[in-house]
């Protein structure tokens, strides 16, 4: 039994260690299934120096790493650019221009032009002259991981590395000054620096970074660097503009589906459709002979591809190909199957515990009136925008990739797996994406290429995903369903309560080894004790727990991850139990809210904002959510109108974010914003259902998008309490459905516990 | 080999008949900007011009098209990211991941060329792209905003 006081989540979800561990869990499932080796997958040695690492290892001893040459980005400017890396961060040219390194990757988020920022802040530099580059994973492993993690989920891009980033803006600004005072032969500390120029105090005169980076670049990094005060940051809070907007605007960004090197191939594949099934048999005899058809590839156990001079030609070839499928065990099963299992799980006896206190059980024996009610949330695919994808070279003892991930890291481990290399004989090129949400955490598709790239030696070769591959092969949004009861005492109070959740764990199905005495409590995020993912009320008596079951359907982290159904839990429950006591829902909260001032604040302002209090005789009909998420405290206010013929329209959500320090609050809104377009798709229409195994949705016709017509009008309340950094990309997300869901209540009088809510009798254009 | 009018330009093409506009924009013509996001005319990342119409290029056939018919992409949708529509989503930074975001502008300026000033309501019938980073509120100030540079550049 797990003590309370000694539970912690897991806070190093999507970082490296987690994504690494992700990569070798798709490899031991792909292995599993090939009915042999599972288990025996491990990381690929680090070999003896290879001539290639040689060659490349003495250039940088010798005149400095220009790590450009590696990365098709900055190909060019880097040929020139050797010996003028102040540090691992920080580059700066002659012309004054500034390269600013970001380990983590861009996929919307804005997280490339936050770090920027923070660099920038402490580098005191000019940032109209900033630019950026990707350093590779590669080269990460060559210095000693001098970038860290390249990991980019859980919404720790920022919070993950603010300390370490500034102080990497920090010492290549003292290095810049120490430069510029042994130029003129001064003390350091007669020296300031502001704007890229620094100054020598007692004599004015100045130097600017260019004309010194050489120098700097020379001196040892200092031992200690003191970083600015908050209240101090000129850039950090700024809602400057995004570093990667211009050429998203005239179809110069390179994202991986787009990259084109000389004599490529083209590669579509079709993985077996049912999780841990296994091909039996293709006949590649009859698509030999279609047009621009080079090859037909296995792949594993269970994919097989074909290559082509064009993609449209291999997508059309592989459409055309014979594959016959053993399904396996998963094959059996279907919806009905998976929601009976969840249901068992409801009341069952189980183990797992998240948050305990008191004795939820007894409590609501004794309480003067029990609620009770019972909630669903789905499976999910990301369905990012861009398909998965990734090309590969591969000749014997060097192997190179090119592919959107939200982890270099985990990439390149994968790609060194397939090629069957050491990993400084596998260089990953980080490109754009088109949309991540936790999807690109996992190297599959780049295994893939790798795998295929192995057939053609010296051939870069391009796997795309169709669309309906994409939806198949996913690493689904966990399906769950919840019985929450609550018991009030006679002053309408709440006195305890029990949340039972059942159904698939995402550890558990791709890293086992993280769970805790079989324990997954990244299911309870938003509803543990403490930590960055506690949840937000005191309960005298309570008691979260969950029975897990799981399927063979590929679990994942899906933006958000698991608040986005324990916010619905828990935020439309206590609108329930409001309601049952006679209380309006923000009064409800207050006297469990009290330790929790932050949550409070955010929850009071969108009330405020909204006009919660007048409400009822303004005839408005209005719905609140507040969470505690990665770290930050978020809540919404929804607005909607129901007709008379079931049609429901979401007018308005005024939401607040508190994340602690905020590095740039145009984008902080942009996040916000977009989380109710990705949070309202998944309820209004989200939902991947299992027929005979296999997600029966296979493009946007059936797993339709929240479109214009339907967006409501968002306003963002930013509200940076300071303190802490706390999470931006992922938190609101969680008080998208239950606030709508809690305002359909007050404009129908009708609680919608399932979602999607397309079976709800509701009418959405 | 057939002949494409694309950007002003006739190109000669070698692809197989049945080949959708895409795919031939992408790996023949080199144009990577439309993107593949369905392959069922859906989501709109695929979304040029024929003729200043907008048109979702995945699930048409290029040899449809002749040298007649002027096709525009969003490489060819300004020299230099001049077009109001550009202009206005730089200026509010409209685009998160950006992969939609070629489709989107494209199908918001051929909103603008046949209704110069649209309500919310015409921009909620004329944009159907989806975006699932959420940039659909920017798109929606962008494209009054685009507007508005727009009718400021005619009178100027």
């Amino acid at each position: 039994m797990n003590r309370p006081g000694s539970i912690q989540p897991p806070d190093d979800l999507g970082d490296a260690r987690a994504a690494t561990d992700m990569a070798w869990a798709v490899q031991r499932a792909d292995r599993q299934a090939l009915g042999g080796s599972g288990g025996s997958a491990r990381a690929p040695a680090i070999g003896a120096l290879s001539r290639r690492r040689f060659l490349v290892g003495a250039a940088a001893a010798g005149a400095g790493l220009s790590l450009g040459v590696l990365n098709p980005r900055t190909a060019a400017a880097s040929a020139s650019a050797t010996a003028d890396e102040v540090n691992a961060w920080v580059v700066i040219k002659p012309d004054d221009s500034v390269v600013i390194r970001i380990a983590r990757s861009e996929m919307g988020q804005g997280t490339l032009t936050g770090l920027a920022q923070m660099v920038a802040e402490e580098l005191d530099c000019d940032w109209s002259k900033v630019d950026w580059e990707y350093p590779s994973p590669r080269q990460n492993l060559l210095r000693d991981r001098v970038w860290r993690s390249f990991a980019t989920g859980g919404s720790r891009g920022i919070r993950g590395s603010h300390q370490y980033v500034r102080e990497g803006g920090a010492a290549a600004r003292l290095m810049l000054v120490e430069a510029a005072a042994g130029r003129w032969q001064v003390s350091a500390a007669e020296c300031s620096a502001a704007n890229s120029i620094i100054t020598h105090k007692p004599s004015g005169r100045t130097l600017t970074y260019g004309a010194v980076a050489n120098d700097a670049a020379k001196l040892a990094p200092p031992l200690e660097v003191k970083l600015k005060d908050p209240k101090d940051w000129k850039l950090i809070g700024q809602p400057v503009k995004r570093l990667d907007t211009a050429d998203k605007l005239n179809g110069k960004q390179v994202f991986g589906a787009d990259i084109q090197l000389p004599g490529m191939l083209n590669a579509a594949v079709s993985a077996c459709p049912v999780f841990g099934g296994a091909r039996k048999r293709f006949d590649a005899a009859k698509v030999a002979a279609m047009p621009g058809v080079k090859g037909v590839v296995p792949l594993d156990n269970n994919a097989v591809a074909v290559v082509a001079d064009t993609w449209w030609r291999a997508q059309k070839a592989l459409k055309a190909l014979p594959i016959e499928w053993d399904f396996g065990d998963g094959g059996s099963l279907s919806q009905a199957d998976i929601i009976a299992r969840l249901d068992e799980g409801l009341t069952a006896e189980t183990p797992l515990i998240g948050n305990q206190s008191g004795d939820a059980r007894a409590a609501l024996e004794s309480a003067e009136t029990l609620v009770e009610a019972t909630y669903s949330y789905p499976y999910l695919n990301h369905a990012t925008m861009e398909p998965m994808n990734a090309t590969a070279r591969w000749t014997e003892d060097f192997c190179e990739v090119w592919c959107p991930t939200q982890n270099g890291e985990a990439a390149h481990a994968g790609a060194a797996e397939a090629a069957g290399l050491p990993l400084e004989q596998v260089e990953v090129h980080k490109v754009h994406l088109g949309g991540g949400f936790g999807r690109r955490g996992a190297p599959d598709y780049v295994r893939q290429a790798v795998l295929i790239a192995k057939q053609f030696p010296g051939t870069p070769v391009k796997l795309l995903w169709s669309r309906e591959e994409d939806m198949m092969q996913g690493f689904f949004h966990p399906i769950t369903k919840a019985r929450v009861r609550g018991g009030l005492d006679a002053d309408g109070k709440l006195e305890a309560l029990h949340l039972r959740v059942s159904g698939q764990s995402i550890l558990a199905g791709l890293m086992p080894n993280r769970l805790a005495d079989g324990v997954d409590f990244a299911t309870f995020q938003g509803l543990l004790p403490e930590g960055d993912q506690r949840i937000s009320y005191r309960v005298e008596n309570l008691l979260v727990d969950h029975a897990m079951r799981n399927t063979h359907i590929r679990p994942g982290f899906w933006r958000g991850v698991n608040v986005n159904q324990n916010a619905v839990y828990m935020e439309c429950f206590l609108d329930e139990l409001a309601h049952a006591a006679g209380t309006d829902a923000l009064a409800f909260r207050e006297p469990l809210m009290r330790s929790n001032p932050r949550g409070w604040a955010v929850l009071q302002a969108v009330a405020e904002r909204s006009g919660w209090a007048s409400r009822q005789e303004d005839g408005r009909h209005l719905g609140l959510a507040v969470f505690h998420a990665f770290g930050s405290d978020v809540a919404a206010c929804a607005e909607v109108t129901v007709e008379a013929d079931d049609a429901l329209r979401i007018k308005r959500i005024v939401a607040a974010t508190d994340p602690g320090f905020c590095v740039n609050p145009q984008q902080t809104e942009a996040q916000v914003e977009g989380s109710f377009v990705y949070g309202l798709s998944a309820l209004l229409y989200g939902e991947c259902t299992v027929r005979d195994g296999q997600i029966e949705q296979r493009n946007f016709d059936t797993f339709p998008s929240l479109q214009i017509s339907q967006m409501p009008e968002v306003e963002t309340l930013v509200m940076p309490s300071g303190g802490f950094w706390g999470g931006v990309g992922e938190p609101t997300i969680a008080v998208a459905a239950p606030a709508v869901l809690n305002a359909i209540f007050a404009a129908t009088g009708k609680r919608c516990r399932e979602v999607p809510l397309k079976r709800s009798g509701l009418k959405f254009a | 080999m057939s002949k494409l009018n694309i950007n002003g330009q006739t190109l000669e093409l070698d692809f197989d008949a049945d080949t959708p506009l895409l795919w031939v924009l992408r790996e023949q013509a080199g144009l990577t900007g439309t993107k593949y996001g369905c392959g069922i005319a859906r989501c709109g990342a695929c979304t040029v011009h024929v003729d200043g119409q907008p048109m979702r290029s995945c699930v048409v056939p290029a040899s449809a098209f002749g040298p007649a018919q002027a096709i525009t992409t969003i490489e060819g949708l300004s020299p230099d990211s001049s077009h109001p529509v550009q202009q206005a989503w730089l200026e509010l930074d409209v685009p998160q991941c950006g992969y939609c975001q070629s489709g989107m502008i494209m199908a918001a300026s051929a909103l603008l060329d046949g209704n110069p000033n649209p309500t919310d309501a015409d921009i909620d019938a004329n944009m159907t792209n989806i975006c699932r980073c959420g940039t659909l509120q920017r798109v929606r100030r962008g494209i009054h905003r685009a507007a508005e540079i727009k009718a400021q550049g005619k009178t100027a």
